[in-house]
């Protein structure tokens, strides 16, 4: 079980203040129930989920209360067992404070299981198929913050044969440590998890992908696939620069191979599972356990005690601080995720997700806001740090312009908004704002293409039925008047004659009965 | 767009880059090579820079007035200082002073602001102030005093004064005795004179490798450029594009006919060629910004600055060769785009 080193380097990145230290130091806490639960039936990428339970209704723990509405959904199951008190729209961790559909329930204190189904202590010999079947059920989904339904990522089928499955434990954004305490303290869990996905990806080999500055996560991973007999998995230490965690990136960093700009890591052999998720997968396919809770690091200058928390989904944000000590400061801005991608939060009362691996309470002067933006002086900087090797500053300008044909030819959506940009900005310009701004407004402009394309068609096929239905109108008129125009002809060409030759046979007919009558007048 | 928003967005974090910063390490840059020129042209050089910076300062801040725009939230951005600052190093060193003061303001007025200010211009304004007073002073703009190693001594700081406000030179002497062609531009007019450059260099307003003096500023500026690439203010290929350019064609040229054409060294330490390629072509605002353009972008300034310096009317040519090529930048930007990730062989296994 050598190491392998790194395959590549990725173009540009940043070193910046770790933070790790104030998060991972002390062990995961598991976190009590609060008194309610708000569930969201859209925690994941893709279409949301369908309720399954009614107002009143009583669940217990491991029950799934909403199901996939589509291929691409995932399942929502009940933390603990309960009651649903209220079915409706509540604030959702969203950067614009959005409400969405949710599920509340009020646990009843005794966190009482539902019947698990059985787990496949012979997986090794399962069928593929079935075992994606269970990491669907289980609404598994990528616990790096993506929240993409880790079943359907699983499905390869005609696609490119998967050779290598990547594990994502570079967990590159400063602050943030659930992976970290995960993997030292799940090693074993995140081990069978790989084992079972590269079963279920039929990947020859696994790489994971850690950064350099998680030594001891690093060697709790070595520990834990020493004591398995798996030779085909290495654990990979990357140098610490963000973002090496991006996906495309560490797929660079481990072998060497570039993504297609518009592709799949598929389209390169590669398929890319986060830690936690690899966890998750064991935990449903050897233990029949769903998805019901997640490590969130709970971090900042802003909280007392920071550290890494076993949250159930639904827990609201300010409970889970409340848990960490509480506010330290009367500054009460809270990040959701880390500080170079994650999000303001609009309403503190939000409910953690599938999708939160952070919560950063910052002291008033730990983030500061960034001083006043000034004009761009083209300095390149940005460019120089950009992972995907993209032009920002051009990108910028287009923006700006609201141009968006060209700023898509500067590859607007082959940005990933990991900020590096922004961050080394000497005007303090916010460029990943400006991008955001015209991917949103290019895909608004789209759905209106779309609408209006439909309206047009609509309209053209209306116009081209009106004709249909006006010529054929026509035709049937003009059958008509021809037939009519046809009938007097069809009674004889010279009606004259006609009328003379039925006279001349009327007069022969008369002359021939009085011929009849002649020869023998004696019947009359 | 709205400040929630704004702050609501990634990322949370800012580094420690400023414009200011950016700025200031230029002027700090740009020290050693001015105490030099101070050294061997006297103290013009330093009542130019007093000059042409306090003008550009105060156009910026009555044009920014004008526009209503926070005056000194802009000003703070010191980029009206460097511009000041470049300039006046351009600057004959006993220029009158209306002269220095016309240019600097043009250059912050027309060649920046109206265009809308930092970020926005097209053209270097330092130099198309300077290529203003350079049309319209050819007399003025072309008076260079020796160095002090031939003079014997600078002027001193009143006779530096008195000549600069006055316009005149000092009683008794005439501006012929105090001034002096720069060596470029003897250069120019001797080649024209069909002499050889072996006799030309009998003058003794030749160094070692290139202008007496002038050798030496460059070496400091050469300093100064070699800080802001390591402090990464600016990056390495413009300068490296545009001297190596520059010595290529030269070279080429000199291996032909060393009599009619100078050794390659000259036109790097005789006029402005080492200012130009490190503070002056490096403009960000102005320059190509991708790394093959600003290798295209840099080796052009090169040629051109050989072209004219061997064939054009004007004895400098940093001047125009960046006013030219400032105008090729967003062309160059356009066609240099580096590959994105993602966009190598789509399958590269």
């Amino acid at each position: 079980m050598a190491d392998t080193g790194v395959a590549a380097r990725i173009h540009g990145g940043l070193h910046l203040d770790e933070h790790k230290q104030e998060s991972n130091a002390t062990a995961i806490r598991t976190l009590g129930l609060p008194t309610r639960l708000v569930l969201p039936m859209h925690q994941h990428i893709g279409e949301p989920a369908e309720p399954l339970v009614r107002v009143g209704e009583t669940v217990l723990k491991g029950q799934m209360i909403a199901r996939a509405s589509d291929y691409v959904s995932a399942p929502v199951h009940a933390p603990t067992s309960g009651r649903v008190t209220a079915i409706g729209e509540y604030p959702v961790p969203h950067p614009s404070g959005l409400h969405d559909l949710c599920i509340v329930l009020e646990p009843d204190g005794e966190d009482r299981w539902d019947t698990l189904p059985p787990g496949f202590p012979d997986w090794r010999s399962t069928d593929p198929a079935e075992m994606r079947e269970r990491i669907r059920w289980a609404g598994i989904v990528g616990l790096g913050g993506a929240a993409f339904p880790t079943a359907v990522k699983v499905n390869t089928s005609g696609q490119r044969r998967i050779e290598t499955l990547i594990i994502n434990a570079a967990e590159c954004e400063p602050y943030i440590t659930c992976d970290d305490r995960l993997m030292r303290e799940q090693a074993a869990d995140i081990v069978d998890g790989i084992a079972i996905l590269r079963h279920v990806l039929g990947a020859e080999r696994c790489l994971i992908g850690i950064e350099d500055n998680k030594p001891e996560a690093a060697e709790a991973l070595r520990a834990a696939l020493g004591a398995t007999v798996d030779a085909a998995t290495d654990v990979v230490e990357v140098p610490t620069l963000y973002p090496s965690g991006g996906e495309r990136q560490l797929i660079m960093l481990l072998t060497g191979r570039e993504v297609p700009s518009h592709g799949l890591p598929a389209a390169v052999g590669v398929v890319c599972q986060n830690v936690a998720t690899a966890a998750a997968v064991a935990d449903a396919v050897l233990r029949g356990r769903p998805l019901i809770d997640r490590i969130v690091t709970v971090t900042g200058r802003g909280v007392v005690q920071p550290g890494n928390f076993r949250v159930r989904f639904g827990t609201p944000a300010p409970f889970v601080i409340d848990a960490a000590g509480g506010r330290s400061t009367d500054y009460h801005r809270l990040i959701l995720g880390g500080p170079m991608m994650g999000f303001s939060l609009h309403d503190h009362q939000v409910p953690v997700t599938k999708a939160s691996n952070c919560l950063l309470a910052p002291a008033a002067d730990e983030l500061p806001p960034s001083p006043t933006e000034r004009p761009c002086i083209r300095c390149g900087e940005c460019a120089r740090v950009c992972p995907a090797q993209l032009l920002p500053q051009q990108l910028y300008w287009q923006a700006r312009a609201q141009d968006f044909d060209k700023v898509q030819d500067y590859h607007l959506f082959d940005c990933i908004e990991c900020g590096c940009c922004a961050y080394v900005c000497p005007a303090h310009i916010p460029l990943v704002h400006y991008y955001r701004f015209a991917k949103t407004a290019i895909w608004a402009h789209e759905r209106d293409r779309d609408k209006s394309d439909l309206a047009r068609r609509r309209h053209e096929a209306r116009q081209a039925r009106l004709e249909r239905l006006e010529a054929e109108r026509k035709a049937r008129l003009r059958q008509k008047k021809e037939a009519l125009e046809q009938q007097p002809s069809a009674a004889g060409k010279d009606p004259k004659r006609a009328a003379i030759e039925a006279a001349m046979q009327r007069v022969a007919a008369k002359k021939a009965a009085q011929l009849d009558a002649g020869q023998a007048p004696n019947d009359e | 767009m709205n400040a929630l928003d704004v702050n609501s967005s990634s990322p949370h974090l800012s580094g420690p880059h400023s414009v200011t910063r950016v700025m200031g390490l230029v002027l700090v840059a740009l020290l050693p090579g001015t105490l030099a020129m101070q050294w061997y042209f006297g103290w013009g050089v330093i009542i130019n820079i007093t000059l042409a910076v306090s003008s550009a300062v105060l156009a910026e801040a009555a044009v920014l007035a004008l526009r209503g725009r926070p005056v000194s939230h802009t000003l703070i951005d010191l980029s009206a200082v460097v511009t000041g600052w470049l300039l006046a190093l351009a600057l004959p060193p006993l220029l009158p002073w209306w002269q220095t003061v016309l240019g600097s303001t043009f250059a912050i007025v027309v060649a920046k602001q109206l265009y809308g200010g930092i970020g926005f211009n097209p053209f270097n304004p330092a130099m198309a102030g300077y290529v203003l007073l350079l049309v319209s002073f050819p007399v003025t703009m072309t008076r260079w005093l020796p160095p002090d190693v031939i003079s014997g001594a600078a002027p001193t700081l009143t006779e530096s004064l008195h000549m600069i406000f006055s316009g005149m030179p000092p009683d008794g002497q005439t501006w012929d005795a105090i001034s002096r062609a720069t060596p470029l531009d003897l250069m120019r007019t001797e080649l024209a004179q069909n002499r050889m450059i072996s006799e030309i260099r009998a003058s003794p307003l030749w160094g070692d490798y290139g202008g007496r003096g002038w050798e030496w500023v460059g070496n400091w500026f050469l300093l100064g450029g070699l800080f802001i690439i390591w402090r990464r203010v600016i990056s390495w290929r413009i300068p490296v594009a545009m001297l190596g350019s520059l010595l290529l064609v030269a070279g080429l040229f000199w291996a032909i006919d060393p009599e009619t054409h100078p050794f390659p060294a000259f036109h790097l330490f005789s006029g402005g060629a080492i200012l130009g390629a490190f503070f002056i072509a490096t403009d960000p605002v102005s320059a190509a910004t991708t790394p093959r353009g600003q290798l295209v972008y840099g080796a052009l300034v090169g040629v051109f600055v050989f072209v004219i310096r061997s064939w054009g009317g004007y004895p400098d040519a940093v001047a125009f060769s960046v006013l030219l090529m400032n105008m090729a930048a967003p062309t160059i930007d356009y066609y240099t785009q580096p590959r994105i990730f993602g966009q190598r062989g789509r399958d590269d296994a």
